[in-house]
């Protein structure tokens, strides 16, 4: 890891905390998350100039205000669109995009899904929370259904999204999952986030302590219950590693007792199959329905990435056509001259 | 091509070529155009055409048509009324025949006159028979007969690619005609169909069989000439208003020092912007579809934020969704051209046709207090320095700029006398790479003559900084919730849009003395107006016309004009937009010409509507 000048570059978690004052709630996950992305932004060997934070609307959307790197603040829903247009015209930039679910979920879903088909090399970073917490305490498109809110007073009626089930579906090429007091899962997976070229979706679940305390305790209290994904090995998990996965004929994966079925009916992690039915039967796993969550890299493959396929266009146009001149392209088509009387 | 009949001599037609969106109309009135364009007569052009791809064949939505105004002298529209209608069916007919002159020629294709046709497009009779014609001079031609015959022996096209070529046929006739050069367009055939020689062959004999009815067939005993226009000397080539645009965006950005980044969504009209900038890679522009408007809008804006040139173009109903993000880059005072090429509304309304109904929208479709420099460009020709000019405001500026085009200039054409590049203002940005206040940086510190802050984009070493929507404290940049600062911010914002009026030309009066009546207008009325005023001028009236090119902040000297007129007209196709704008922040008390048709203006009604005004 070198800096721009040749030298090691020798920045530390300081360096990159903003003068800004964190305004999150006490208690807020945010906090930890940011610790550990400030801690982990050293790792990158990249400097702080050509790194940027772009962010939507929400209580995450202010973290960019917090890391001492570029950084903008945007509107509800539009940092991956935002993002893009800044990844594709700078690709020596290392550009972050910072999502809550209802960001990127709900009012942004369209330019998730558009951003992780187009493989735009951008890291996105999704703290869920299933809650709208800066608006104080509404439903949010991860929220159970049937949940009770101020605006759904007789619980929600919507059935919830499944944030690494629509970034599968949409083909992104690299999916994680990743809790926020988890400083060690959640710096493996930040780490391959970074190493991936392309986009990368990464949802971190994150406790909102005001309007949806408790939301993730089922892994964050409980590590017996959190599945660590690794690829090339067989799912398994629990205390002593008594239970795993299995995959159905049908696709589906299920949670079991390894003593039931034995360990080589255990199913191997394999994040880079071609095909995304695997890590999306992953994806369905959930602790209400099976009492356990994976965690880590679903899926990491590699695919062209959209702001290498448009600087190779401009190349090979350039190449064929030469560097452009505007004087010939503004005498292109029929011309024709008057001569002065 | 040799010609033996006599040669009358013309000042000025005005053809319209008219059939089904299929029969290739606007392919024939642009070489049309080219031919006239190459022999040296001045010219406007106006396609019009139903938003329909493919509109059922013969009916009367289906009619696409191109007219072309061309004359011995300068000229200023398209026309107001076609002398010469060329309709490839029936319902080309009916559509257009109240366009023209009574007294007109009208050149018909018979073979489209059946039965079929005519019934769909609500004739009961048939109008070639039953006499209602005969008030113009009408050639009947067996366009699709004679085609047909002309192909008998080209090979491998089938019967109905034959008769497809009679549109050729029709511009051979009429390149005959008005004894138009005609190697452009043998050369453009060659060109255009070089991997389907047959069609090349087709396409050929039709042209070159249509200009030989016109010199053997007894139908036309004469031709005309209207002889080159007097034109300021140089070199010229037909353009429309949005390659113009397009071209113009190039431009600017070789002239700012900065890649091009357009983001854009398929609109009408708007869409060949983004057509035509994909064409351009070589110079270094980047044109991303983007999944929806909005995402068009954002991603320029983040293209700005890394120092490009960003760029999103658009119709109405696109820039409607873009609006938050051009609030955005008014909080993040970064530049950001948006394009809206103004089409009639509401809602999706009639997309190919135009409409100056924006202008409020782009004013002030926007929460809070948010000011953005409008610049509209008055003549097809035109969008090229417009939208040099509205990049160039953005960029000194670092403020969103609207450029306020229309569906008539996006499509519309006339000679354009192609610019020296050195006559083109320079205006190279410079990014802010050092610390400006000690040993920090503080993003919105102005440059006191523009009050523009600093651009300073990321991979600055030490000028790390954040930006965003929430209000910034003065100077700082940082997140500020105090009233005092937000109240300053506001007025800075105000104050820096304002102060562009020192950087623009002041508004230009064309009075010849002792008028009255001030006829101001903006945006595509130019030619209209301008025409109009020639001619009541001709009638001994007096008045004055001044057209504004920038909408936000008005030139500097607009107040004294306006009040320096007894009257004041203001045409727009609105209903009073610009008009409301003068009286509340001049007290002036202009009146309006309004119609809102989705057509451009006549010049004979703006005539009718001023010699009201100048009598009164």
């Amino acid at each position: 890891m070198s800096g721009g000048n040749g030298n090691p570059l020798q920045l530390t978690a300081k360096d990159f905390k903003s003068d800004q004052e964190v305004r999150w709630c006490p208690g807020c996950g945010d906090y930890a998350i940011l610790n550990v992305i400030q801690g982990f932004m050293p790792e990158l060997g990249i400097e702080r100039e050509r790194i940027v934070f772009v962010s939507g609307i929400g209580c995450a959307a202010r973290f960019p205000y917090y890391m001492d790197t570029y950084g903008m603040h945007s509107i509800h829903g539009r940092a991956p669109a935002i993002a893009t247009g800044l990844a594709v015209t700078r690709p020596d930039l290392s550009v972050w995009v910072v999502t809550g679910d209802g960001d990127a979920l709900s009012i942004g879903g369209n330019h998730l899904i558009h951003v992780l088909r187009r493989n735009v090399n951008l890291k996105i970073l999704l703290f869920n929370n299933r809650i709208y917490g800066l608006t104080k305490g509404q439903y949010s498109p991860t929220s159970e259904l049937g949940k009770v809110t101020k605006s759904t007073p007789m619980g929600s009626l919507d059935h919830p999204f499944n944030p690494l089930s629509v970034a599968i579906g949409a083909e992104a090429s690299f999916v994680a999952r990743a809790i926020d007091t988890d400083k060690k899962g959640l710096t493996e997976v930040l780490e391959a986030a970074a190493r991936h070229r392309g986009s990368a979706f990464v949802e971190i679940l994150q406790n909102c302590n005001i309007y949806n305390d408790g939301a993730f305790d089922y892994v964050r209290e409980s590590k017996d219950n959190r599945i660590y994904l690794r690829r090339g090995e067989r799912i398994r998990f629990g205390p002593d590693g008594e239970k795993g996965v299995i995959q159905h004929t049908d696709g589906s994966a299920q949670v079991v007792r390894v003593a039931d079925v034995g360990e080589q009916a255990l199913l191997v992690h394999d994040p880079a199959h071609r095909e995304p039915s695997l890590a999306f039967a992953l994806s369905r796993l959930q602790f209400e329905t099976d009492g356990a969550l994976p965690l880590g890299v679903f899926r990491a493959v590699e695919r062209p990435v959209y702001d290498d396929l448009m600087s190779e266009q401009l190349e090979r146009s350039t190449q064929q056509r030469g560097e452009g001149d505007l004087e010939l392209l503004l005498r292109s088509g029929d011309t024709w001259t008057i001569g002065s009387a | 091509m040799a010609k033996s009949k006599p040669v009358e001599q013309l000042e000025r037609v005005v053809i319209r070529f008219a059939g089904d969106s299929g029969d290739g109309m606007q392919l024939t009135g642009d070489r049309f155009t080219s031919e006239t364009a190459v022999f040296g007569n001045d010219l406007a052009t106006l396609p019009d055409f139903p938003a329909e791809i493919r509109a059922p064949a013969g009916s009367l939505p289906g009619v696409s048509g191109f007219q072309v105004h061309f004359a011995d002298h300068d000229i200023l529209t398209p026309g107001d009324q076609p002398s010469m209608l060329v309709a490839m069916n029936p319902a080309a007919l009916k559509v257009n025949l109240p366009d023209l002159v009574k007294g007109g020629t009208i050149v018909v294709n018979t073979d489209a006159f059946n039965e079929r046709n005519l019934q769909k497009a609500g004739y009961e009779s048939n109008p070639l028979e039953d006499g209602s014609l005969e008030p113009y001079h009408v050639h009947a031609v067996a366009l699709s007969a004679m085609t047909v015959e002309a192909l008998k022996d080209v090979e491998g096209i089938t019967p109905r690619e034959a008769e497809r070529s009679k549109n050729f046929f029709a511009l051979g006739l009429m390149s005959w005609l008005y004894n138009r050069p005609v190697e452009g367009t043998l050369y453009f055939i060659e060109k255009r169909f070089a991997k389907r020689p047959e069609i090349v062959e087709a396409n050929t004999k039709a042209f070159k069989a249509g200009w030989n009815y016109g010199e053997t067939s007894e139908d036309f005993s004469v031709s005309y000439e209207i002889a080159p226009a007097r034109i300021a000397p140089g070199t010229y080539r037909q353009i429309a208003g949005n390659t113009a645009l397009a071209y113009g965006l190039v431009a600017a950005s070789r002239l700012a020092g900065l890649p091009l980044f357009l983001g854009a969504y398929p609109i009408t009209p708007a869409s060949s912007v983004l057509e035509d900038l994909a064409q351009f890679k070589h110079f270094g522009v980047r044109t991303f579809q983007a999944e929806d408007e909005i995402a068009a809008a954002g991603a320029a804006l983040g293209a700005a934020f890394g120092g490009a040139l960003g760029v999103t173009a658009s119709a109405g109903p696109g820039i409607v969704l873009k609006s938050e993000t051009v609030g955005l880059a008014v909080a993040l005072e970064l530049p950001l051209v948006i394009v809206d090429v103004q089409r009639a509304g509401p809602s999706t309304g009639m997309p190919t046709k135009p409409e100056q109904a924006d202008l409020l929208m782009v004013l002030f479709g926007r929460n809070s207090e948010s000011p953005v420099p409008v610049v509209a460009p008055a003549t097809p020709a035109d969008c090229f320095g417009a939208a040099i000019e509205a990049a160039r405001l953005a960029v000194t500026y670092r403020t969103p700029v609207f450029l306020l085009s229309d569906a008539y200039l996006a499509n519309g054409s006339e000679p354009w006398r192609i610019p020296d590049l050195e006559s083109l203002p320079q205006f190279p940005v410079e990014f802010a790479t050092s610390l400006n206040d000690g040993d920090s940086f503080l993003p919105y510190k102005r440059d006191p003559e523009t009050l523009a802050r600093p651009w300073a984009i990321p991979g600055t070493p030490g000028l790390e900084h954040r930006i965003g929507g929430l209000e910034k404290e003065n100077e700082t940049g940082n997140v500020s919730y105090d009233p005092e600062n937000h109240d300053l911010m506001v007025q800075l914002r105000a104050a820096k849009v304002a102060g562009i009026a020192a950087d623009i030309p002041e508004l230009d009066v064309d009075d010849p003395g002792g008028a009255d009546t001030l006829v101001l207008g903006w945006g595509s009325t130019y030619g209209a107006i301008v025409a109009a005023a020639r001619r009541i001028r001709s009638s001994g009236r007096k008045v004055a016309t001044a057209h504004l090119r920038y909408l936000n902040p008005f030139p500097s000297n607009t107040g004294d004009v306006l009040r320096s007129y007894d009257k004041v007209l203001v045409p727009e196709m609105n209903l009073g937009q610009l008009r409301m704008l003068l009286r509340s922040q001049y007290l002036v008390d202009a009146v309006g010409y309004n119609k809102v048709r989705g057509r451009p203006f006549r010049a004979a009604e703006l005539v009718e509507a001023m010699t009201a005004l100048v009598d009164s």
